[in-house]
């Protein structure tokens, strides 16, 4: 049974979608329990995988029993079961905390809901977990085309004209990625990931492979939303509805942002992309401008949900800058980042989620006095703010430590700067919001104060995970050093 | 490169000028059309400008189909691979087939949500509804 974690991580859930969408025609109770049993087992086995993981270094999953490089292997290391930990147990928790919402704003078309959400976790796990460059294409569009119906399901007015700019958007990423893979196909004639990096070394000078990095370089970019590409991102974010968009922003982007790490580590490997290429710097600068530009971006807006969406932009700033530094300490902290901000993204949103479905609409000004009215919901709003600042304490601070470590070694002082600045400017963010909740006084006449003496704390199993998730910011900080020492170093050891 | 060199660079490679040209039209179609529908063709025509680039890459001058009992010289004649068009780039585009059909279908439903909501598709006009509104 152990032998086959890899593939139960995936069919578990693939067959559990299914189900659950007979079941709603049959029986629409079974639906939730159902979804939960699948991700619960699901976040169970890629514990597992971790542990052996760690234990054995490499584990190497043949599907159907075909050798690589004819059949499909997934590959589990160290670096991608922390992924995938990090993906499933996201998921659940976040089952567990929306399922009042969605059970009574989906109640009509749960199944569809409960469908579109296992699948997309399917993509993504699926993403993380594959060894192979064309498997990894298909799940990446499983996983963005539930993505993009999960994102209509939000506001009619606005959300699926946000979606379709996605679909325009994601589809040329899906596409730049494919062609990617067919000039590697045409050069080296495999396309398992391994295989190819052993054939690569080989063809480093051609032109070709050149041309094949950029174009998947350029598709994964679209889809994580690094900066000049991240158009889609902010609308999208903003108009889906909250229980899918504490699942998709904190899970897509950040899987994303593996996937590049991936392709640098196990498929190009670190001696091309960082020696034989002189994009290089380019790409930090951009990281810089990305880091840059989201948090001023974010600064101008009055809405919360978008404000985090430009915050996002911001945060992948970090992590592909730490990934092109080209160097092991920006490495560790770029995907320390990942696990880091998928939490504190998380978070926030599971926040802001629980926050608008009290009062309507995220508004600025309608988080006067809230602090009074909500202590806990705003309590780990506070708490993930204060980690996407990067306060001690909270795991945000590390990650971003271990970038402006990475970033002095390689001696880009500009990508420092720019870390500090955009830090400063999630502080002014973040202490706007938490002045007008807790100082500013709710005027009587208005009538959205008066709807505020009305509401109270939210619901409690909305409740417990966000607490939980606000109190995991603070354990993984604090255990940081164990998941560098244990889990990060291990993998990149003789890679970079 | 004078001409000649260019034309033989262009007449060897002509799978690759193609795809590139329908490649262009439909990314001129997702940016330059102001209808949604005429934006979803453009994306259409992009996908398959891909898929057309796989399977072409995949064929053989003189190559037979890679199925054993079909080939006109026996099983032993197919069993070179020089003699038969390379099956695994033509597989790997029906997924990608499935793939784009999934993704119009998607794509699809979701501009009939648009259209219901502000009855037009035009994506000027429906700008300027949400500018309003």
């Amino acid at each position: 049974m152990i032998a086959h974690y890899p593939a139960l991580l995936v069919t578990i859930p693939l067959l559990a979608a299914f189900v659950i969408y007979g079941c709603s025609w049959l029986h629409k109770k079974s639906c939730l329990p159902l979804a939960l049993l699948a991700l619960a087992i699901s976040c169970a086995v890629s514990i597992g995988l971790l542990a052996q993981a760690i234990a054995k270094g490499h584990i190497s999953y043949h599907l159907g029993g075909w050798q690589p490089p004819w059949g499909i292997a997934y590959e589990v290391d160290p670096l991608n079961a922390l992924v995938l930990v990090a993906v499933s147990t996201v998921a659940f928790i976040n089952l567990i905390a929306t399922a009042g919402e969605i059970e009574q704003v989906f109640s009509d078309r749960k199944g569809a809901f409960y469908t579109l959400y296992l699948l997309f976790i399917v993509g993504l796990l699926g993403i993380v977990v594959t060894g192979d460059l064309f498997n990894l294409y298909v799940l990446l569009e499983i996983a963005s085309i539930t993505g993009y119906s999960l994102i209509a399901m939000g506001q009619a007015d606005r959300a699926p004209l946000s979606s379709l700019n996605y679909v325009f958007m994601g589809t040329i990423g899906a596409c730049f990625y494919l062609l990617g893979v067919g000039y590697i196909y045409i050069m080296t004639g495999s396309l398992n990931m391994a295989d190819v990096r052993a054939l690569l070394p080989s063809l480093y000078h051609s032109s070709a492979i050149l041309v094949a990095f950029i174009f998947c370089l350029v598709g994964v970019m679209i889809k994580m939303g690094f900066f000049p590409l991240h158009t889609w991102l902010p609308n999208a974010y903003t108009y889906a509805p909250s229980p899918a968009i504490s699942l998709i922003a904190p899970l897509m982007t950040k899987v994303m942002a593996y996937v590049m790490i991936r392709l640098i580590l196990s498929v190009f490997s670190p001696a091309f992309t960082f020696a034989s290429l002189v994009v290089g710097h380019g790409i930090v600068w951009l990281a810089c401008l990305a880091i840059l530009m989201g948090a001023i971006l974010a600064l101008s807006q009055r809405d919360i949900k978008k404000m985090l969406t430009y915050i996002i932009v911001s945060e992948i700033g970090y992590i592909v800058g730490g990934a092109w530094l080209g160097n092991n300490t920006a490495m560790t902290g770029a995907v320390l980042h990942i696990i880091n901000d998928t939490l504190m993204t998380f978070c926030v949103f599971l926040a802001v989620g629980g926050i608008s479905r009290k009062l309507g609409s995220v508004e600025l000004n309608n988080f006067k006095g809230l602090f009074k009215k909500m202590p806990f919901t705003m309590g780990a709003f506070v708490a993930s703010g204060l980690s996407i600042i990067g306060v001690p304490p909270t795991c945000g601070f590390f990650s971003k430590w271990y970038l402006i470590s990475g970033a002095m070694e390689a001696g880009s002082y500009s990508f420092v700067c720019v870390l500090i600045i955009s830090s400063l400017i999630n502080v002014i963010l973040f202490f706007r919001i938490i002045e007008t909740a807790f100082f500013a006084h709710s005027d009587p006449g208005n009538r959205h104060d008066y709807l505020l003496s009305e509401i109270g704390e939210i619901s409690l199993n909305t409740l417990i995970p966000l607490l939980m998730a606000a109190a995991g910011l603070l354990v993984l900080g604090m255990y940081s050093g164990t998941v560098v020492g244990r889990v990060i170093q291990p993998a990149l050891a003789g890679i970079l | 490169m004078n001409m000649e060199a260019f034309l033989n660079h262009l007449v060897a490679k002509y799978n690759f000028w193609l795809y590139i040209i329908l490649m262009m039209i439909g990314l001129y179609a997702m940016i330059a059309k102001n209808n949604l529908i005429k934006k979803l063709v453009g994306m259409n025509i992009f996908q398959t400008a891909i898929i057309l680039f796989y399977v072409s890459i995949g064929s053989k001058k003189g190559g037979t189909i890679p199925i054993l009992e079909h080939v006109s010289g026996g099983a032993q004649h197919a069993i070179d691979p020089a003699n038969y068009v390379n099956p695994l780039p033509h597989v790997l585009m029906l997924t990608a087939i499935v793939v784009s059909v999934s993704t119009f279908g998607v794509a699809l439903a979701l501009a009939i949500k648009i259209y219901q909501r502000y009855k037009t598709l035009e994506e000027d006009e429906i700008l300027t509804r949400i500018r309003e509104s």
